[in-house]
């Protein structure tokens, strides 16, 4: 009875910190750029967020105020592979699918990750990027799954795809704060979801949520499209191409040999 | 100047591409063949996903084999017929060869079927091709020609379905030009090579064509079975990236005009030597990495769906 209890009194008390009517502290923040385009020659980008704590009177506790901002791409299911050495040669072996994991996931906090969210927190709003890698390994599965699961967050943190920045914010005044996210120039198309929340204790006192819109531009977004959609036309594309270049060549080569 | 690749999905330096283009367009014009088995192996090694880098390979070989079998039609180096029948085999075999990448892709064994591949036939290739070359340099430093014979009747002269082949001077059954085609069609839809490299020796060695019609009759179905696997890799998988396509025919076609230059001052068995360790270079290259351990050993994919 109390196993159940507990976590649904935090629960009931996460609600209702969310609920309060008359929030003394509110986030004000804008971002440099609310669109990313990927134009042909597209090499990373980068958001500035700016923003402020809001308050009609003096904070209500001397505690520390902290900001966590996170931006999320869009998610899909992937298969995440071991290799491992079979007849002499290194070859994928095991591999296990991860449900849902965020194409890019950023995530930025003015003090130590663990000081920002508690673990109530982070299971309510994903905040974390294990968290934030939807697994549907069952508890039994757990100690297998795992080692897959921190790869993925390996293999993407290498390739800039997932970002932990812990003071990667700078908190002014307990007031202003001001950050930057790198976005990596292999960046998947659609709505990325943008969370900032504050805390204090590691429990939420206010959030906002908004996107950023990511899509391919001007040749990039034509050829991307045309290929997943019209993929013969493409490919006769693709072809007329090569023979008009390799035709061209001949012909070039011929005037300049005489 | 970076630019980003729409299919490949990853941001590469332009001029990294077109010195990749250039450079395997200057070593294929210098030997005359396609460069598909050094240009897919380059684009694994800077990091373009094995599927891109097949299916966009096979589009770049279009491109120099049809610009190498204009130059061999003024040659007149082309069995057409010959050719035709190469080429009946090569579809079905490129028609297979596409159904096993796809089915070996959703197994997420690509990479080790493409690489194990590439070991195996550039690897045996080579071999092959290097100790002909150091035979006949050796022999020609002794002096004495040897003696070939223009009809050797063997066991592929015994079988049905009889056809003559004009250019070529031959009058044998089509199954063992289909055979080959076949194979070759298999080889480029999962390696995204033309096939140049077995075809050749396979046309003289087993069908007992004469030299100077091989490059051109192999160039010509080459044409064909690539644009066919080019076509179905952007069918099927939608993995042909034509802003890489672009720029590796680009830097290709200049590359080319100057290693013909220097492929005419060498002479053939000298070629066929370099070539050879080129070829074998590749194989071990490729090799070693799937004998030492890996950096990473796990690796993230998309779900494919069949």
């Amino acid at each position: 009875m109390r196993a159940i209890f507990a976590p649904l009194c935090t629960a009931f008390l996460l609600i209702l910190a969310l609920t309060r009517p008359a929030i003394s502290e509110e986030i004000v923040a804008q971002f440099s750029q609310n669109r990313v385009s990927i134009t042909a020659n597209f090499d990373g980008s980068q958001i500035v967020v700016y923003g402020a704590i809001k308050r009609d009177s003096p904070p209500p506790s001397d505690d520390p105020v902290h900001v966590v901002i996170t931006l999320e791409g869009p998610s899909s299911p992937v298969i995440v592979r071991r290799k491992d050495q079979i007849m002499g040669v290194w070859a994928n072996n095991e591999e296990i699918e991860v449900e849902q994991a965020p194409s890019f996931y950023a995530i930025m906090t003015t003090g130590a990750l663990s000081q920002s969210v508690d673990d109530a927190t982070d299971r309510l709003y994903r905040i974390t990027i294990p968290r934030a890698i939807r697994s549907s390994a069952q508890a039994a599965n757990k100690a297998i799954a795992e080692p897959f699961t921190d790869a993925l967050i390996r293999v993407r943190e290498a390739q800039g795809k997932y970002i932990q920045a812990e003071y990667g914010l700078r908190l002014l005044q307990k007031t202003l704060f001001q950050g930057q996210i790198e976005l990596p120039a292999n960046l998947v198309e659609g709505k990325y979801r943008v969370r900032i929340f504050i805390t204090r204790d590691g429990q939420v006192i206010d959030s906002q949520f908004s996107t950023i819109d990511v899509r391919r531009v001007g040749l990039q977004r034509w050829l991307y499209n045309l290929a997943h959609e019209e993929p013969l036309i493409y490919g006769l594309l693709a072809l007329l191409i090569a023979i008009v270049a390799g035709w061209g060549a001949s012909i070039i080569s011929r005037y300049i040999r005489i | 100047m970076q630019i980003f690749l729409p299919i490949a999905e990853l941001s590469v330096n332009a001029f990294l591409l077109l010195g990749i283009g250039g450079a395997v367009g200057f070593l294929s014009g210098m030997f005359g063949v396609g460069g598909g088995f050094l240009i897919t192996p380059l684009l694994f090694f800077i990091g373009i996903p094995p599927a891109v880098a097949v299916a966009t390979g096979a589009n770049q070989v279009v491109a120099s084999s049809i610009s190498g079998v204009l130059a061999q039609m003024r040659r007149r180096g082309v069995d057409f017929r010959m050719g035709t029948v190469l080429l009946c085999g090569g579809m079905m075999g490129s028609g297979l060869g596409i159904w096993v990448f796809t089915l070996v892709t959703a197994a997420g064994q690509i990479d080790l079927f493409v690489q194990l591949a590439y070991v195996l036939f550039l690897g045996l290739v080579g071999i092959l091709m290097l100790q002909e070359a150091l035979r006949t340099i050796l022999r020609n430093r002794g002096g004495i020609a040897p003696i070939r014979r223009a009809h050797v009747h063997t066991w592929v002269h015994r079988l049905p379905l009889k056809l003559k082949f004009r250019v070529s001077g031959l009058y044998i059954s089509v199954l063992p030009p289909m055979l080959v085609g076949a194979l070759v069609g298999f080889l480029s839809a999962i390696m995204g090579v033309g096939g140049g490299f077995i075809m050749v020796p396979a046309m003289i060695y087993l069908l007992g064509m004469p030299t100077k019609v091989v490059v051109g009759t192999s160039l010509f179905q080459i044409i064909f079975v690539t644009a066919f696997t080019t076509l179905m890799h952007a069918v099927s998988s939608q993995s042909v990236d034509i802003m890489l396509a672009v720029l590796l025919i680009l830097g290709g076609v200049i590359g080319a005009q100057f290693g013909t230059k220097v492929g005419l001052r060498l002479k053939a068995e000298q070629l066929r030597g370099l070539l050879a360790v080129l070829v074998l270079f590749v194989a071990i290259k490729i090799g070693l990495d799937l004998l030492l351990t890996p950096d990473q050993l796990y690796s993230v994919s998309k779900v494919i769906i069949l």
